[in-house]
């Protein structure tokens, strides 16, 4: 498998930015919150050219914040990253134009004041991919790929509706020529006949393109219709890794099982008292997770050794992972 | 069927606005009854929430109701003056919201706050209000009940925190809970958890629920019935189950045949062409027919609904039922 996008035991810690003030007050002894938080965890994923990979979890599992570490708008506190061999980030600075990001909510991140055809031009202007009297052509061109009128590339964000906006900021993105396309849930915040529509655009674009991607989003029956692979994560740790047939068919990790079996599914049946295997508790704090295994608290097969060692990743196949004691345990109870 | 507890009749809510007359809810008509769960689906805009909004008056200006009505036990809320309105508000009828950061006050303690929610309409001892109001945190799941009323909405998850709003709202034991959205902002597990005990209480209670959601996955697994809207009319209803295993409308044939579980993962989705209309200037007639491909001459009349028994669609040309394929 040659390794196209390789993530190396990357991690990324939140710290309380302390004033001098409050550093001085922590020596003295007084109450002051130093502990940080590890959003990201000792984190390796190895993808291949063209592949395209899921990114799952509930809030606050540091999905997004891998995702802007792939992307080089954070820089990790240790560890990697790099595509094609080439390091995304030297010195905290992002180095490459290569990997590109389509956000969440288009409605932020698009500027208001700048008419949408400069907004797509800026960066590929910047960077020499065009030049300023040739901007015109090169934006009308993202603009047909994207289905979105050339005509419009006039006019400001407010003149478009959600759906439209997202196509904007796919054209913005992909008008780098990127190699690597992070979508960090580009769909959550859209309407379900709309949400088909920018699949539909994403699936096209990232086959005809050739682009290796990582497609994040709390939606999993979106990430099972898009990805090759998909990773689960859970407080920071990716828990289990693999194709996506395997995964949502035979879960190997219990965290993977219950949040599958959690989301509601379209029951056409009247008769079928609608069950679902909720998980109990929440998601522990991660200023202070849980000794262990951080699922091992609401884990029904938590033992003794989940309270006190970390599993360590388990290939199970070539393209398989899990973090898991009792994987076994799980993949044969089914 | 014995009465419903709750009739709705031609339920019409216009904005008046500066640019125009916006037409949210536009003949909107369904009966409930008593604990059965309704779910309200539709996208953005369609005029589900102004529905929810308008069952309990709380429709601000420049919007008002200006036609129809809402019976509860027989009795016209939109007919009542404003203080009997309020004083039937969170007692025979209550609302659940979308945001529970939203909804609750930040410099209240949870206690405070539901206490002053009972004595709003009923007297009764602090012990005993403390007292009932412990009893519902533990109902919907809130462990350490009594501890936890001393808490503020911050220490709260966002789970916890729609719990408490859940608690807040069954409360006076209502006949009939509108709830917006209230797991749109919750995480899958919690959201699972959630819906399992929401179902629970509706058939403990006999309280009927409108469930308002985008999801038609999660009022699928929750609703008995269900009626989608479009552009502010409800444009098809019926049974969950049959409804959704066979929609006649387009628009629900559409949105159905649009989710990523309908097809093979990697092929493209069946989508629906276009966006919704402005609801400033709908078309004539069908207010989906420019978006639908069985529309004809005839759509540019407005379709009524159609009555055939629990069901109901507004539709010149309903899709028919394919063919049975063996399995």
């Amino acid at each position: 498998m040659s390794v196209f996008l390789k993530i190396d035991d990357v991690s990324r810690l939140f710290g309380p930015k302390l004033s001098t003030g409050e550093k001085i007050a922590a020596k003295l002894g007084a109450k002051v919150e130093t502990r940080s938080v590890r959003a990201v965890s000792d984190v390796s994923l190895s993808i291949r050219k063209g592949e395209t990979l899921g990114l799952v979890g509930e809030s606050g599992c540091g999905k997004s914040t891998l995702g802007r570490l792939i992307a080089g708008i954070l820089p990790p506190t240790s560890g990697s990253v790099s595509i094609d061999a080439a390091a995304v980030m030297e010195n905290g600075r992002k180095v490459t134009t290569r990997v590109q990001t389509v956000f969440q909510d288009p409605f932020a991140s698009l500027d208001p004041r700048m008419k949408v055809g400069e907004t797509v031009a800026e960066g590929p202007i910047a960077h020499g991919l065009t030049t300023k009297s040739g901007a015109k052509t090169y934006v009308a061109e993202w603009f047909e790929r994207v289905g979105l009128d050339p005509v419009w590339v006039d006019r400001y964000p407010h003149q478009f509706s959600g759906g439209q906006r997202q196509r904007i900021a796919i054209a913005r993105a992909l008008a780098m020529k990127p190699d690597v396309l992070i979508c960090d849930e580009p769909v959550a915040s859209l309407d379900v006949s709309i949400q088909a529509q920018i699949i539909n655009l994403f699936l096209e674009l990232t086959q005809g393109l050739d682009l290796t991607c990582v497609f994040i989003s709390h939606d999993l029956s979106v990430v099972q219709h898009v990805s090759d692979r998909v990773a689960v994560m859970y407080l920071g740790r990716i828990v289990e890794l693999g194709p996506v047939a395997e995964v949502f068919g035979q879960p190997a990790h219990p965290y993977t099982a219950a949040l599958f079996g959690s989301v509601p599914k379209l029951v056409l049946d009247a008769d079928e008292l609608v069950r679902f295997d909720s998980i109990e508790g929440e998601v522990p704090s991660p200023l202070s997770p849980p000794s262990g295994c951080y699922y091992h608290p609401r884990c029904p097969l938590a033992s003794d050794k989940c309270r006190t060692a970390q599993p360590a990743t388990t290939e199970i196949s070539d393209l398989r992972a899990v973090a898991c004691h009792h994987f076994e345990t799980q993949l044969s109870g089914q | 069927m014995s009465d419903p507890v709750l009739s709705v009749q031609n339920l019409t809510t216009h904005f008046f606005t500066r640019a125009g007359v916006v037409k949210a809810v536009d003949g909107v008509s369904f009966d409930l009854a008593r604990g059965e769960i309704m779910g309200l689906v539709g996208e953005s805009g369609s005029g589900k929430t102004v529905t929810g909004f308008s069952l309990l008056g709380l429709v601000d200006a420049p919007g008002r109701i200006v036609d129809g009505s809402v019976k509860l036990n027989g009795t016209d809320l939109l007919t009542l003056p404003a203080s009997d309105l309020r004083a039937r508000r969170g007692r025979e009828i209550s609302m659940i919201f979308q945001d529970p950061i939203a909804t609750l006050n930040p410099m209240l303690t949870i206690g405070q706050q539901m206490l002053l929610a009972v004595e709003a309409h009923e007297r009764l001892s602090k012990r005993a209000a403390t007292a009932r109001a412990a009893e519902l945190l533990t109902q919907v799941g809130i462990p350490s009940a009594e501890m936890r009323l001393r808490a503020y909405p911050h220490e709260f998850s966002g789970g916890m925190r729609q719990r408490v709003a859940i608690a807040i709202a069954l409360l006076h034991r209502p006949a009939v809970i509108v709830a917006d959205e209230p797991t749109t902002a919750l995480d899958v597990s919690i959201q699972a958890q959630i819906l399992l005990q929401m179902r629970d209480l509706a058939a403990e209670t006999g309280t009927a629920m409108i469930w308002i959601s985008h999801d038609l996955a999660v009022v699928s697994s929750l609703a008995s019935k269900l009626a989608v809207m479009y552009a502010g009319r409800i444009v098809e209803q019926g049974p969950t189950a049959d409804l959704l295993r066979d929609p006649r409308h387009p628009y629900t044939a559409g949105l159905i045949a649009s989710l990523p579980a309908m097809t093979t993962p990697g092929l493209p989705l069946t989508q629906i062409p276009g966006t919704t209309p402005s609801l400033l200037s709908l078309p004539v007639g069908c207010p989906f027919a420019p978006r639908c491909d069985r529309s004809s001459e005839e759509c540019q009349r407005d379709p009524e609904m159609t009555d055939q028994g629990d069901r109901g669609w507004r539709c010149f040309h309903p899709v028919t039922r394919p063919a049975e394929v063996p399995a």
